[in-house]
C-alpha cells in the first residue's frame, strides 16, 4: 500500500528505541516517562464513575459541554486570561488533539513554523502532517533554555507564519519570565506570527507565577493557548485537552474538530468538570511533592557534578551529561537499570543533555540517583 | 508553610527520611534541619517514631489482635478525665487512648497476642476501675489504611516505561 510522502517524511519517535531497550530489562527505574506517577484525583474519577452509571454516553456539543468550557473559563482566569466558554473555548481529546486541529487550522502547505528546540517531540511531526515546514528555533542553556529575541532572529523565524510555544518546558523544565515572554510577544507582533502556546504544565511551576504569552499587547489575537488536564490533574489516559483562542481561531480548529474527532470523550469531560470543581487541592499537594523532587534531584546533580540548570517547571530536570547523550543513556540502561530519555531526541539543543523526569516516588528517585552518581564516577 | 511544618511533612511521610535527604527535598541546609527536629523533639511536637506495621504480613507465627474499646466513665468532684486517663495510659497493652466527643467518653485501642488475652485484659484491667460504667470492645478483623499508609496490595505503577 503506498503510503502518504508526509507521513514517510516523519522518522519514528527517537524514544521509540529506548521504550524498546527499557523493555528489555526485567526491573528498571525509569526516569523516562513524561507523566504523573499520580492517579487522577478520586473526584474526578467518582465523576466520571458517575457519569456512565447514569448512562451519559452519548456525543456532547462538538466543542465540548458547556458547564465544563464555563468552568474552564472561570478556571483560567487566574492566569489573567479572559474567553468566553460560547465563542473561544474548544474542549478537545487531550492538548494533544488541540495542537494537531490548531495545526491544520492555521497551516498552509509549505507554510514556515518555528519551533523552538529542545521540545516536546510531537510539534514537528505535527508541523509535517499539516503540510508545513518546520523550522527548528535552538535555545540555549546559557539562557536557561528560555527562548530570546535573539534566538528567533538567528533562526530566521521572521518568515515563519506561525510559532510553537511550550512553557513550562517539556524536556527541560524552563520556564519563561514576564520580561523573556514580552520579547517573544513583541517578535511575534513584529513579524505578525500565530502563536500556539501550549501550556499544559502551567500549574506546575514552582518559582514564580505562570504567565500565558496570550496575556501580552497585541498577542490575544494571534494566540492559541491549549491546555489540559493530563499533567496538572493527573489525568493522562482520560484525554481531555482544551485550546483558547479568538473566535475565527476556535471556529477554524472546530470545523476540523467536529468533523474528525465530533466531541471530546464524554466521561473525561465529566471528570474534568468535577476535576476543576473540586480538585484544587490535590493538584496543589501533588505540586509541592514534585517541587520537593525538583529540588532533591537538582540538589543530588549538583552533588555528583553533572551541570544541571535549575528546571522551574513541569516535572523534568535538564542535566547536561557532556558528549554523545545517547550512549551515556543506553550504558546507564545497561550498567545500572535507569532509564532517561536523551536529550537529542528532542531536537536541536538537547544534544549532550538527558531528560530526568522525577514523576516518581521519592524512594525510588534516591536509588535511581545513586545508581546515576555511581554510574558518573566510574566514567 | 513555615520552615518547621514542611520538616514535619517529610518526617509525617517517612520518618525515616535522612536529615541530608530532608534538606535536598527543601532547600534548607542540614544543620537547619537537625536543629529544627531537635526543637520539635524538645517541645514534644514529635513525640515519637515508629514503624507502621502491617500484622498479616508478619513472617513466622503468632497472632497480633488489636481492639478499639469504648469506656463510658462517671466523673466525680474529686476525679476528671485526666485523673482516668492518667491511669490507663500506663498498661502497655494500650497503644492510643482518645477523649471522645458523642455517645462514649474514650476510646482506646489495645493490643495483644490473641483474642483472649485481650478479652481478659478488658474485663480483669480495665472494666474494673472504678470510675468506668461500661465498655463495648470491637475487634478489628481488617485494618486498610493506618496512619495515612494504605495496607494490601501495592499499586502496579502500570505506566509506560518511556513516554514522551
Amino acid at each position: 500500500m503506498r503510503i502518504a510522502d508526509r507521513v514517510e517524511r516523519v522518522p519514528p519517535s527517537g524514544i521509540r528505541r529506548f521504550f524498546e531497550l527499557a523493555e528489555e530489562k526485567e526491573e528498571i527505574i525509569s526516569l523516562g516517562v513524561g507523566e504523573p506517577d499520580f492517579s487522577a484525583p478520586w473526584a474526578a474519577r467518582t465523576a466520571a464513575i458517575g457519569s456512565l452509571e447514569r448512562g451519559r454516553t452519548s456525543y456532547t456539543a462538538n466543542r465540548g459541554m458547556r458547564e465544563l468550557r464555563t468552568q474552564i473559563a472561570d478556571h483560567v482566569r487566574r492566569y489573567d486570561l479572559d474567553y468566553d466558554p460560547d465563542e473561544e473555548i474548544l474542549v478537545t481529546t487531550g492538548a494533544s488533539e488541540a495542537l494537531d486541529v490548531a495545526m491544520r487550522a492555521f497551516v498552509d502547505p509549505g507554510d514556515c513554523v518555528a519551533v523552538h528546540q529542545p521540545s516536546y517531540i510531537s510539534y514537528v511531526p505535527g508541523v509535517v502532517f499539516a503540510g508545513g515546514e518546520p523550522l527548528a528555533v535552538p535555545t540555549r542553556p546559557e539562557n536557561d533554555f528560555a527562548l530570546t529575541y535573539e534566538d528567533l532572529t538567528n533562526a530566521g523565524a521572521e518568515d515563519a507564519e506561525v510559532l510553537v510555544l511550550c512553557y513550562p518546558n517539556n524536556p527541560t523544565g524552563a520556564t519563561m519570565s514576564r520580561s523573556e515572554l514580552a520579547e517573544v510577544a513583541e517578535f511575534a507582533v513584529k513579524h505578525d506570527l500565530t502563536v500556539l502556546s501550549d501550556e499544559i504544565y502551567a500549574a506546575l511551576t514552582y518559582v514564580g507565577e505562570h504567565t500565558s504569552i496570550a496575556t501580552f499587547p497585541g498577542m490575544r489575537e494571534r494566540t492559541v493557548v491549549f491546555n489540559g488536564f493530563s499533567k496538572a490533574y493527573a489525568m493522562t489516559g482520560l484525554r481531555l485537552g482544551y485550546a483558547l483562542g479568538p473566535p475565527e481561531a476556535i471556529r477554524a480548529m472546530n470545523r476540523i474538530h467536529q468533523y474528525s474527532m465530533l466531541s471530546a470523550p464524554t466521561t473525561a469531560q465529566y471528570a474534568a468538570l468535577e476535576a476543576l470543581r473540586s480538585c484544587g487541592d490535590e493538584v496543589v499537594e501533588m505540586r509541592d511533592q514534585y517541587d520537593r523532587r525538583r529540588r532533591f534531584v537538582l540538589s543530588r546533580f549538583e552533588e555528583m557534578g553533572l551541570d544541571c540548570f535549575e528546571a522551574r517547571g513541569a516535572f523534568y530536570a535538564f542535566p547536561h551529561c557532556g558528549g554523545d547523550d545517547e550512549r551515556f543513556a543506553e550504558e546507564l540502561l545497561r550498567q545500572e537499570d535507569v532509564a532517561v530519555v536523551p536529550g537529542s531526541v528532542f531536537g536541536v539543543g538537547g544534544e549532550g543533555h538527558l531528560r530526568i523526569s522525577y514523576a516518581t516516588g521519592l524512594d525510588e528517585l534516591r536509588t535511581a540517583m545513586n545508581r546515576i552518581e555511581r554510574f558518573v564516577d566510574a566514567r | 508553610m513555615d520552615q518547621r511544618r514542611k520538616i514535619l511533612d517529610l518526617l509525617l511521610s517517612n520518618a525515616r527520611e535522612s536529615t541530608a535527604d530532608i534538606a535536598r527535598q527543601t532547600g534548607f541546609d542540614e544543620a537547619t534541619v537537625e536543629e529544627s527536629i531537635a526543637e520539635l523533639e524538645d517541645e514534644g511536637v514529635v513525640r515519637g517514631y515508629q514503624a507502621v506495621v502491617d500484622w498479616q504480613q508478619r513472617a513466622g507465627d503468632g497472632e497480633h489482635v488489636q481492639a478499639e474499646v469504648e469506656l463510658n466513665v462517671e466523673l466525680d468532684r474529686e476525679t476528671g478525665y485526666e485523673d482516668i486517663a492518667r491511669r490507663i495510659v500506663k498498661f502497655p497493652q494500650v497503644t492510643s487512648l482518645r477523649l471522645f466527643s458523642g455517645d462514649y467518653d474514650f476510646a482506646i485501642l489495645v493490643e495483644g497476642e490473641s483474642m483472649h488475652d485481650v478479652s481478659q485484659f478488658i474485663s480483669e484491667q480495665i472494666a474494673p476501675i472504678p470510675e468506668v460504667t461500661q465498655t463495648v470492645t470491637h475487634f478489628v478483623m481488617e485494618t486498610y489504611k493506618d496512619r495515612g499508609i494504605v495496607f494490601g496490595d501495592r499499586d502496579d505503577d502500570d505506566r509506560l516505561s518511556i513516554s514522551p
